[in-house]
């Protein structure tokens, strides 16, 4: 039963979302690229960090398909692996924050009082520093590496899932079925996982989805003035800013992995614009 | 309207020790001496001991914040670890080229962005909606560092029209600003146009239909008003994202201001350095943010009224007696 009830609830969105062709294709560049990034090793012709010093800024040929850097790295290859690090960079990143924000979030929301006001003026202060500021010092503090970037990413994108949970929990608290668990005597826990959060999530499900494209320019912005990902790992970012000191020689090394950055970052904002039309039609244009 | 100013002015004070405590606590977590940093890796253990002591880095935590607070109170921001001059006086230095690029590229995103979003809304459902939403969603999903390179690559390098980097010239900061504003412009014109949209619904902007107003009335008077305002919102948040996009922005084009300063000190771990930085950038990002809730609330009747003065209060409630008691006047004597 409770699987059939989920799975119309499901259906339904898909089919808002199958009529907005924009969000449709930017779904499917999207698992175009999890696949891809999932089977790298598989499609790849070379590994990423694979050198021939021979064939130093080779043309584009059947042997490199885009052509190779500086070392000799094919740039197609690297492309390919850059996209398991680049994309591992948003998923991470947003499920820290989201999974820290929509707990602080329902807390918050459903509690209210001293607990709420506290934690929302936590938040002020969290905020009230730069985001892209306090995530280049945290990642410079930690010490620039992949994993740290992530960790920086994540932790300062907490305040906005923690806002909009909070404001969605605000009014899911005042509904009925709430007051009829709490009739019948049942524990705050139980009530916040089972029925509170998952009936605020749909405008947190646009969020995250906009969140991991938000996080995968972010990361690239941290590669590229070195706080993240460190050679010879090909995250996109890394890329470009490998690319920048030979900008003469070869312009279009910087040229793709931008490219693939913005193909990744559009289809997520596609596919959150269309989600949240979805979701919520009353909000439609 | 004074008391509003105030009570705002009184909310940055906790808001500022907040940051400060982060910051030092950011900066008590973090592996590495400086000390060691500062002398090289060939130093002696007794030397970096010496150093340590003289830097005060072996007192407790809240001695070493206390110490921190008093001298911010005396406008010192100590100095930096690896030049040894003065932060503050090299911040006021600095300052002048982050606000120049932050202030003029914002001020581009808001000449770009609120016409095309108004453009964009009174063309809905055409195919000139489309492509201006389309191309706004493309720039918003545009590193904006790779866009910065790419317009070095074409105006500088392939073209060379404009310089490479550097401000010697009005020239220099052409690309600088044009990169930095490119994100936020379309950021604005979405806003807008949906704020828009949203106007237009709205029964006013149907009253104003009914009796008459031409519909070039309707747009740019009735409804851009009324949609504007919460954009401006949207502008102070932006300011902040802004002072982030500059710390890359200065870096690529070597701008000498706070970015690169910053940069340039998480680079080499110059603590007091990264913690002034912090400090000023978020002080500067709170007081826009003030500055603009001053403004809505100038602009914004329905906030305006919570504020009125006592005076004025006094004013009306004694109006709204005169009334009631005239009413029940004329009532008895009827």
């Amino acid at each position: 039963m409770e699987k059939k009830r989920k799975n119309s609830r499901l259906r339904e969105i898909w089919f808002q979302l199958k009529t907005n062709k924009l969000a449709v294709v930017a779904l499917i560049i999207l698992i175009i690229l999890i696949i891809v990034a999932i089977l790298a090793p598989v499609i790849a012709p070379y590994h990423y960090a694979e050198q021939h010093p021979k064939d130093s800024y080779a043309p584009p040929s059947a042997k490199y398909l885009l052509g190779t850097d500086k070392l000799g790295r094919d740039i197609f290859s690297r492309l390919i692996y850059g996209s398991r690090y680049s994309l591992s960079m948003g998923v991470i990143a947003v499920a820290i924050a989201a999974v820290i924000g929509i707990t602080v979030g329902s807390v918050a929301g459903y509690y209210g009082g001293w607990v709420d006001n506290l934690l929302m003026r936590f938040l002020d202060v969290y905020q009230s520093i730069p985001m892209f500021l306090l995530c280049v010092t945290l990642a410079a503090i930690l010490g620039p590496s992949l994993r740290n970037a992530i960790i920086a990413l994540g932790i300062c994108t907490v305040p906005g899932y923690a806002r909009i949970m909070r404001a969605t929990v605000l009014t899911v608290r005042e509904k009925e079925y709430i007051e009829a668990e709490k009739a019948i005597n049942a524990k705050d826990p139980r009530i916040i996982l089972k029925h509170i959060i998952p009936n605020a999530m749909a405008p947190i499900i646009v969020e995250i989805t906009m969140g991991v494209g938000s996080c995968i320019l972010s990361g690239a912005s941290l590669s590229f003035i070195g706080l993240g990902a460190q050679a010879p790992i090909s995250e996109w970012g890394a890329m470009i800013s490998d690319a920048r000191s030979v900008m003469r020689e070869a312009p279009q090394l910087s040229l793709y992995p931008g490219i693939c950055v913005m193909l990744a970052v559009l289809s997520c904002n596609l596919l959150g614009d269309g989600l949240r039309d979805a979701l919520d039609p009353r909000l439609k244009n | 309207m004074l008391k509003f100013i105030g009570k705002r002015l009184l909310m940055l004070i906790p808001v500022l020790i907040g940051i400060t405590l982060v910051v030092q606590l950011l900066l008590e977590v973090t592996p590495g001496d400086p000390a060691k940093l500062m002398l090289g890796m060939n130093a002696t253990p007794e030397r970096v001991a010496a150093l340590r002591e003289e830097l005060g880095l072996n007192d407790p935590f809240l001695v070493r914040y206390g110490r921190y607070i008093w001298n911010l109170c005396h406008g010192d921001l100590g100095n930096s670890f690896m030049t040894g001059r003065p932060v503050f006086s090299e911040m006021i230095q600095r300052f002048p080229y982050t606000l120049v690029l932050v202030c003029i590229s914002l001020f581009l995103s808001v000449v770009f962005g609120i016409p095309l979003g108004v453009f964009a809304s009174t063309h809905q459902h055409t195919w000139k909606d489309n492509l201006a939403m389309f191309a706004a969603l493309f720039c918003v999903s545009m590193p904006a560092f790779w866009f910065a390179l790419m317009l070095i690559q074409r105006f500088a390098v392939k073209w060379r029209l404009l310089p490479l980097s550097g401000i010697a010239s009005w020239k220099g900061w052409v690309l600088p600003c044009v990169a930095l504003a490119l994100g936020f412009t379309a950021t604005i014109t979405r806003q807008t146009r949906s704020n828009m949209l949203e106007v237009i619904r709205q029964d006013y902007i149907t009253t104003a239909r009914a009796k008459g107003v031409s519909e070039v009335t309707i747009k740019y008077r009735h409804a851009l008003k009324n949609a504007v305002t919460p954009v401006i919102m949207v502008v102070g948040g932006m300011f902040g994202m802004m002072l982030g996009g500059a710390l890359i922005s200065e870096t690529i084009f070597s701008i000498p201001g706070l970015g690169q300063y910053t940069m340039q000190a998480l680079n080499s771990r110059d603590y007091p350095v990264i913690q002034s930085s912090v400090l000023v950038l978020s002080l500067l990002f709170a007081i826009v943010i003030l500055l603009v809730d001053i403004i809505f609330a100038l602009i914004d009747p329905r906030i305006r009224s919570q504020y009125i003065s006592k005076r004025q209060k006094e004013a009306r409630t004694d109006q709204k007696k005169e009334d009631q008691e005239k009413g029940a006047a004329h009532s008895e004597g009827r």
